[in-house]
């Protein structure tokens, strides 16, 4: 079962390279961009940590400001 | 109407959205590949050379549609004068272009044990080429130019006029000679491909229209915060 599962008749090769270069693709894309948000989410945070006190009252007054933080604080 | 729709409002949704979607893309692509590589059967003709399908025409049906959709965008910012649908753009053309790349990576695989070649310059292969050499041109004037304005023209230039092609690739092998088949699949009239290979195929598409809206949420998400880094500084 396994064997025939493998093999393919002699097609295993071309099967499973086509959907290992998928799945590849796939992990690729997802870590590339996930590394991109986590480099954008920590330059936030620094940015955000080093406001006075007066501008981060002013910045934590913004919807998407509040949510990148709690989602940030969540990780 | 577009306001209900503004980033400030819907960021909510998509900063939350990921994980749910990534749990859900996971299950259906277990399940997708066992359909595929397991249960499905084996085609008469093909053999097992058949569940290269499976990835090729999922992959091949999605880097056209989001194509579509950059164009649809693209147009939607010039005439609306709406920045946001140039974020959306933006942010979809990442999974679009490996959709692309899988498509003809996996095509020249299932052209080697059916057409005995890795590659043809067939009608519907070299413009699925040309829509990748547009995706490219895509993402390139996103890195190589700066000013704001002028990236969405030149973006949206590029998106109006690849989107041309997209008829073209569907239409290819009707109106050429090609080594391609007409479609199997059809929405408005019969689809001459058995059920037992349809349902993997119809899984095997949700699960990578999902992958693309997980790709597409994680990108717009990056976006925005990059706008709002930008905010920072500015206070």
């Amino acid at each position: 079962m396994i064997n025939e599962i493998v093999s393919m008749n002699g097609y295993g090769s071309y099967v499973w390279s086509a959907f290992s270069f998928t799945l590849l693709s796939f992990t690729f894309l997802y870590f590339v961009i996930k590394l991109q948000l986590t480099k954008e989410q920590s330059r936030f945070v620094s940015k955000f940590g080093s406001l006075t006190k007066e501008k981060a009252r002013v910045a934590r007054s913004q919807n998407i400001n509040k949510e990148i933080l709690s989602n940030i604080s969540k990780i | 109407m577009f306001k209900y729709f503004e980033p400030n409002k819907i960021f909510v949704i998509t900063s939350r959205a990921p994980k749910y979607v990534l749990f859900l893309f996971i299950i259906v692509l277990s399940i997708g590949l066992t359909e595929a590589l397991i249960l499905s059967p084996e085609d008469y003709k093909q053999s097992h050379a058949v569940r290269i399908m499976y990835v090729h025409v999922p992959a091949a049906w999605i880097s056209l549609g989001i194509f579509s959709c950059l164009a649809l965008f693209s147009i939607g910012s010039f005439v609306f004068k709406n920045k946001n649908f140039s974020l959306i753009s933006k942010s979809l053309a990442p999974s679009g272009f490996i959709f692309n790349v899988i498509a003809l990576v996996t095509g020249s695989i299932w052209g080697k044990p059916t057409w005995g070649t890795w590659w043809a310059w067939d009608a519907r292969i070299t413009s699925m080429l040309i829509l990748a050499l547009f995706y490219l041109m895509y993402l390139l004037a996103w890195r190589i130019y700066k000013d704001k304005e002028y990236v969405i023209k030149i973006t949206s230039i590029i998106a109006i006029l690849g989107v041309i092609n997209v008829p073209i690739i569907k239409f290819s092998v009707d109106w050429w000679n090609s080594l391609h088949q007409s479609a199997s699949v059809n929405v408005f009239s019969n689809t001459s491909i058995h059920m037992s290979m349809l349902i993997p195929l119809g899984i095997m598409t949700a699960a990578f229209a999902l992958f693309s809206l997980l790709i597409f949420l994680m990108k717009y998400n990056t976006e925005l915060i990059k706008i709002k880094n930008k905010g920072l500084d500015r206070l």
